[in-house]
């Protein structure tokens, strides 16, 4: 159902702002600094602002199907067409990524990383915005492609130029892995287009199709290839290395974007594209997956216990806390899944938050060293709470968002899908389990070198100030939202269930039919 | 009924109170008057948690007709306690308590086989005519849309029946009376309106968690419960034990929540239900169709109740949590905190009565550890100088006794002993926090002596609540401790003889070892340096509340016999009246039985707490004992380095109660404790990060990182390899280009 | 016929100037050897065009003339410029596209 008159420009709006706003800052000469700033604000709030207008007018009775659906001819010669919409799944997410941009903006008002030039950093973070406000919300294969990877030259560019003293190192390391995945992805992408019963790139056709006219054992091969490209953006285990590199050298902004919004993306894929496309080949990956994703709990959990850096440790955490997530799809049951969505809102908020503090904390003691820190609570109070608060949502903390998308995932591992191996996945589940106490071992452990204790000497006569206006604002959205999503799930859970039910019971039918 | 319905108000208003305290405390207040909100706030609680216990005995007496389930409504329950005596025993038992038909409907089908379906209506009816009904429905109002997926709809609520009314009371009192002594005892702290606030959220968490209407809200309240009391443990940061203490309480917990995340889930694939209600019910339809997933639930949900109620074997964070402020201690030990495991065992009994076949065998997992806990508990007591850490492992000896109580089917006197429990021991804990202050805030008993004259408030409620603890008559200890006692004597369908045989010990130790802390703490000499004093009446008032409810809280649960000859009956046995959810336990299917009141078994109670005292009294303030033992002990005392005061030392070592062999069985516990099982905890965690370190320099780095680079390391060396050709000079280019032509021109005059 | 004659004329005027290019260091010396190697490729065409009786022959190789005056002149000024920037006409000195 396409929508009509100003409906039929939302989604279009809502991509694009950001990228039109990247456009006049670049015709902007550099000198007018406070107003390439502000221009950036304006566009990321603009796009905000028509995200809200979503959020208004979304038509929750109806949140299974494809909303504000706009489809126009594009690529005519590969019938690849521009179709955008959005139902209950892309929603949260979208509206995450609309929602982290800005406060990113804010929070870089002051302080842009050396070497400084505002105008080419809010330049990439506003296209950096439209690829991945993008991705949420396309429906066509090529278009979602075309998105997915014009996130990753920005970002390539923000660790690489406003990075760590190793960023090049970084930087290209994160640009190469995640591009051999997306080579393997879009080779996934052309055989399903030539090998479905039907030659299109439109995603909501394929999700109908189902795998259907292709052979199992074809199914599979496909599935790897979408495994890959989705698994390293994840990322999963083995495949997370990139990670550690790219979050502990990316500036602070480029980490909170990195752990809030793009790592979804790889979920997002598995959701959207991968098990709806394939089920056959997503039962058999199955076990695989959720295999990888107990280990990736686990072995996130002994990285973390090992770090000595602040950022890298909170980066290890989130191949923990991605494990959870990946559990809960590879589940295939609505729980499962459900559960990971939320999870993803859930971590995006809370290690976004973490890594925020870590790059105040940075620009305050010029080290992120876990030993040479303490005291937090006693130099900066606010911040020490804030960043136990963080803690406590990361390790799971009923009450606070991250239980959410933790307990369901558990939950839902007792009982698989149907003809998935019963025991197995509760193998998986107990392992999962004490993913939390280990969780909790690192989290407190971190918190209890950095913010309880005295100051430690060396910082005397430095300035360890609190909180900043700009932080304040750039993080009250994000600790409301921790505390809001904990109290409440059902604002998430409510969206996203029936679009999840579709799926799982579309891949129960197909499994159950052939 | 109108606070038993909306008592989700109960938790929202100290949840609030945090929240006022924490924005505008420090602005708006004042920073040294925030306790004024804390106060004001708990008082509202208390009023409204009194008003609620009141309806809900409303409600028990004169049920209103949707609340009264009649038990063929319930399924049709099998005989499977026709035969047995049992059913004579839950007979006679209603015969001494006439005007509470407690068993009536269910015995009358089950002993005289004759009634069936219109006698057990006609018992309802009976009992409702008397003002005494029994399956009274719990009260439980939803909130629906808490959260949702796979097309359920998940709600919040309250769940309140009479023992969630019981904990509410409890919780209340204890955290007013908290607050008010904390005024004192924490003036001009560095972080006082933390503090405040902490324990505003503290009790709201707990209060959460008592009326928890499915389990998603147990596991919420439960850990709430315990990031509060890591906050306040750890309370003063600045110093390293404080924290290290915090999180080894708080990772010890993790470690027990595993099994109540796991127990959870099995509850959930069993049942496909959340709600409490609902499982309860289906269990005690139909106990017996579930009986393995229950036993896996129940053994799971064991090693969560060993972590938050200090049961063996994760019982080692409780001492280390005295590292907090004292009213804080007496918080976590007398109502919240630790009683959420007993609580959380109380409120899925069922699951724990076929889980564990409670109604059926004569030991099981839940009795064996309550009951050893109990006993290590009281052995490690007497071999602590803080009187901190004797209190400590108190509370761990007497919640091992209210999960021995749990596990031989004597629900009731656990939750009467948590009760009795809540008031003597908040009272003890907020004396030792009066001592403390005296006497230069030190909890070491050999800097104390002799306080008795310097601070008679503290001296007289210390031994009141000492006397109840010990179990003696007529304290509020000595009733419920007899209840334990009597429910492992005669058990359920069997006894349980070595429960009875560890409840028996532990009674004599616990009488032994307070009167001990007593001689140390406030007889003989003032040891320690300074002028200690009497606390001001903002500690010492809370002291005399507690004080007084030692002595008369064992008047909530007395037996019929003692009653009767006042012709006060009637009154008998309030809680098992009002708190028992009989609606769950007293069912065709799942029965509890409760034991007749036995005069003899509440004497031999009483001896042995007497002898306890007397032996100790004897040894310290007589001087009385066979010194000849001392030889012998010679190699216990070695382990102690601080020997300076040899002579109480040998008193203690070489005594009858505490002597020969007590001494070195504590002392091997306290080693086996230390060394073993807190040595495996810390093991566990280094083991745990040095694996951490290795698996990421070889595994992470090394072999998938490595891999990873050696694709690009790869791709680079031959590229390397190859810029040789690449030398920029035309001519090279073009010779080489001419030598391939000409060898490809060889090549094709040779193949054609 | 003759053609034998030309073709081998036409190799070895080839083989010359191939060699020429490779090996002479003179940038201007290249030049001429590419002149070389043109113009064996004419001594061909029009052997072969007198052989066939086409006139198409003789009219490639008079275009190729016209090309190769134009390239000479191209290419003379390029050593041109070369010595100018560099003030030398080695083509050895000239490797900056060097990998």
């Amino acid at each position: 159902m396409e929508a009509t008159g100003f409906d039929a420009w939302v989604l279009t709006l809502a991509v694009f702002l950001p990228l039109a706003g990247a456009l006049v800052m670049m015709v902007t000469p550099k000198a007018y600094e406070a107003e390439i700033k502000m221009i950036a604000l304006l566009s990321s709030l603009a796009a905000l602002a028509v995200g809200v207008y979503i959020l208004i007018n979304f038509d929750y009775g109806n949140a299974g199907s494809l909303q504000y659906v706009v489809e126009k001819g594009w690529i005519d010669i590969i019938d690849s067409k521009y179709i955008m919409g959005l139902d209950g799944l892309s929603l949260p997410l979208l509206i995450l990524s609309l929602v982290v941009v800005p406060l990113c903006i804010i929070y870089s008002w002051d302080h842009i990383p050396d070497p400084g030039n505002p105008k080419a950093f809010m330049i990439l973070l506003l296209i950096l915005a439209t690829g991945m406000n993008g991705s949420f919300v396309a429906q066509d294969l090529i278009l979602f492609f075309v998105f997915f990877e014009v996130v990753l030259l920005p970002l390539y560019f923000l660790i690489g130029v406003w990075g760590g003293e190793d960023r090049r190192y970084a930087s290209l390391k994160f640009f190469l892995y995640t591009l051999f995945g997306s080579a393997l992805m879009i080779i996934s992408f052309l055989a399903l287009f030539f090998l479905s019963a039907e030659s299109t790139f439109d995603m909501r056709v394929l999700t109908s199709l189902a795998g259907e006219g292709i052979v199992r054992s074809t199914q599979v091969w496909i599935f790897a290839g979408l495994f890959m490209g989705f698994g390293i953006k994840v990322p999963m285990f083995p495949f997370h290395t990139w990670l550690p590199d790219a979050h502990t050298q990316a500036p602070t902004v480029g980490s909170v974007i990195l752990a809030a919004v793009l790592l979804k993306l790889g979920t997002y894929g598995f959701v959207r594209i991968a098990i709806p496309f394939l089920p056959e080949a997503a039962r058999e990956w199955a076990p695989w997956i959720g295999l990888l994703a107990v280990i990736g709990i686990i072995y996130g959990a002994l990285g973390c216990l090992a770090q000595s850096d602040m950022k890298r440790l909170i980066a290890f955490s989130s191949v923990a806390h991605m494990g959870f997530v990946m559990l809960g799809i590879a589940t295939l049951t609505d729980f499962g899944i459900n559960a990971a969505v939320f999870g993803m809102i859930a971590h995006g908020l809370i290690t976004g938050m973490l890594f925020f503090v870590a790059g105040s904390v940075k620009e305050r003691y010029h080290t992120l060293e876990i030993g040479r820190l303490g005291g937090l609570l006693k130099s900066a109070p606010k911040m020490g709470w804030i960043l136990g608060f963080a803690s406590m949502a990361s390790l799971g903390l009923p009450g606070l968002a991250g239980f959410w998308g933790e307990f369901p995932a558990i939950l839902s591992a007792y009982n698989p899908g149907a003809g998935m191996p019963e025991e197995t996945f509760r193998t998986y589940m107990v392992i999962a389990a004490f993913g939390t106490v280990f969780a909790a071992g690192y989290l407190l452990w971190l918190y209890q070198r950095t913010a309880f204790g005295e100051p430690n000497p060396e910082w005397e006569g430095h300035d360890i100030h609190d909180v900043n206006t700009f932080e304040w604002v750039a993080w009250t959205p994000f600790l409301v939202g921790i505390v809001l999503f904990g109290v409440w799930p059902n604002l998430i859970f409510n969206v996203t269930d029936d679009v999840v039910s579709n799926i799982t019971a579309n891949v129960e039918a197909i499994v159950a039919g052939r | 009924m109108w606070m038993l319905e909306n008592a989700f108000i109960i938790p929202l208003i100290p949840a609030i109170s945090f929240v006022l305290i924490l924005v505008f405390g420090k602005k708006s207040v004042g920073a040294d008057r925030v306790h004024l909100i804390g106060i004001t706030a708990l008082s509202l609680v208390w009023i409204l948690s009194v008003v609620a216990a009141f309806q809900w005995t409303q409600r028990i007496e004169n049920p209103p007709e949707d609340a009264i389930v009649h038990l063929e409504d319930k399924g049709h329950g099998d005989e499977s306690h026709s035969d047995d005596s049992p059913g004579d025993e839950s007979h006679s038992d209603d015969s001494h308590e006439d005007e509470s038909h407690g068993d009536d409907s269910h015995s009358a089908p089950a002993g005289g086989g004759s009634g069936g379906s219109d006698g057990t209506l006609a018992a309802v009816e009976e009992g409702k005519d008397k003002g005494h009904s029994l399956l009274v429905t719990p009260v439980i109002s939803t909130f629906s849309q808490w959260w949702s997926n796979g097309g359920m709809d998940f709600a919040v609520g309250t769940h309140v029946d009479g023992q969630t009314v019981l904990l509410l009371v409890i919780v209340a009192t204890i955290s007013l009376l908290v607050h008010i002594y904390s005024t004192e005892y924490v003036k001009g702290d560095r972080r006082y309106v933390h503090y405040f606030g902490f324990l505003s959220l503290f009790t709201a968490a707990m209060l959460f968690f008592v009326m928890a209407q499915n389990i998603i809200q147990l596991v919420v309240g439960w850990e709430l419960v315990g990031v509060c009391s890591f906050a306040l443990i750890g309370h003063w940061w600045e110093e390293r034990p404080n924290t290290d203490a915090a999180l080894k309480a708080f990772l010890t917990n993790r470690v027990g929540d595993v099994g109540l995340l796991v127990g959870m889930i099995i509850l959930w694939g069993t049942f496909k239900t959340f709600d409490i209600d609902a499982i309860n019910s289906a269990i005690a339809a139909d106990p017996g169709a579930y009986h393995f997933p229950l036993l896996m639930t129940a053994i799971c949900l064991m090693a969560a109740v060993a972590s938050k109620s200090g049961q063996f074997p994760l019982h080692t964070w409780l001492p280390d949590a005295m590292a907090g402020p004292t009213p804080v201690s007496a918080l976590i030990h007398a109502a919240t905190m630790v009683v959420a495991g007993v609580y959380m065992i109380a409120r899925l009994y069922p699951v724990f009565y076929e889980g564990f076949s409670i109604g059926t065998s004569s030991i099981n997992l839940m009795a064996f550890i309550g009951g050893f806990t109990a006993l290590m508990g009281a052995g490690l007591a007497f071999a602590q100088w803080d009187i901190k850490k004797v209190l400590a492992y108190s509370t761990v000896s007497q919640l091992g006794y209210m999960v021995m109580a749990l596990g031989v089917g004597a629900w009731t006197a656990a939750m009467f002993h948590l009760f009795t429990h809540a008031m003597f021991k908040a009272c003890l804990f907020l004396g030792a926090g009066s001592v403390s202050h005296a006497a230069h805030h030190t909890f070491d008993m050999r800097k104390m002596g002799g306080l008795k004259k310097y601070m008679p408030h503290t001296y007289w409620t210390f031994v009141i609540s000492t006397l109840a603890l010990a179990g003696v008559f007529p304290f509020a200890g000595f009733w419920s401790k007899d209840e334990i006692l009597l429910g492992a004597l005669k058990g359920q369908e069997n006894g349980y003889p070595l429960m009875l045989f560890f409840g028996c010990a532990v009674a004599l130790m616990t009488a032994a070892y307070m009167t001990r802390v007593i001689w140390y703490t406030f007889h003989g000499e003032y040891r320690g340096h300074g002028h200690p004093h009497e606390s001001p009446k903002v500690m010492t008032v809370p002291l005399w509340i507690l004080a007084g409810m030692a002595v008369v809280a064992g008047a909530f649960n007395l037996p019929g016999p003692v009653l009767e000859p006042f012709g006060l009956e009637g009154l008998a046995h309030r809680i098992q009246t009002y708190a028992e959810p009989q609606i769950y336990l007293n069912t065709n299917a799942l029965h509890i039985i409760h034991p007749d009141p036995s005069l003899g078994m509440a004497l031999v109670g009483l001896a042995l707490a007497l002898t306890g005292i007397a032996v100790t009294y004897l040894y310290f303030w007589k001087g009385l004992g066979p010194h000849g033992l001392t030889e012998r002990n010679r190699y216990a005392k070695a382990g102690y380095t601080f020997l300076e005061n040899k002579y109480y030392l040998d008193h203690l070592y070489t005594g009858v109660v505490v002597g020969s062999i007590k001494g070195p069985i504590a002392t091997a516990t306290n080693w086996v404790n230390q060394n073993m099982i807190d040595k495996v905890v810390n093991t566990a965690g280094e083991t745990a990060r040095d694996s951490g370190r290795w698996v990421y320099k070889w595994i992470d780095q090394g072999a998938i990182d490595g891999s990873v680079n050696a694709v690009a390391s790869g791709a680079d060396a031959s590229g390397e390899g190859l810029r040789v050709i690449q030398s920029g000079k035309v001519q090279n280019y073009g010779q080489l280009l001419f030598g391939a032509a000409a060898v490809l021109a060889i090549v094709f005059v040779i193949v054609i | 016929m003759l053609l034998n004659q030309f073709l081998i004329l036409g190799a070895v005027l080839f083989a010359i100037g191939v060699y020429g290019v490779l090996a002479r260091r003179n940038g201007v010396m290249v030049l001429m050897s590419i002149e070389l190697m043109l113009n064996a490729v004419n001594i061909n065409l029009v052997a072969f065009g007198v052989q066939h009786g086409v006139v198409s022959g003789q009219v490639f190789a008079v275009f190729i003339i016209a090309v190769a005056a134009a390239e000479v002149g191209v290419g003379l000024a390029i050593i041109l410029l070369l010595y100018r920037n560099r003030t030398s006409i080695d083509v050895d000195d000239f490797d900056l596209m060097q990998g």
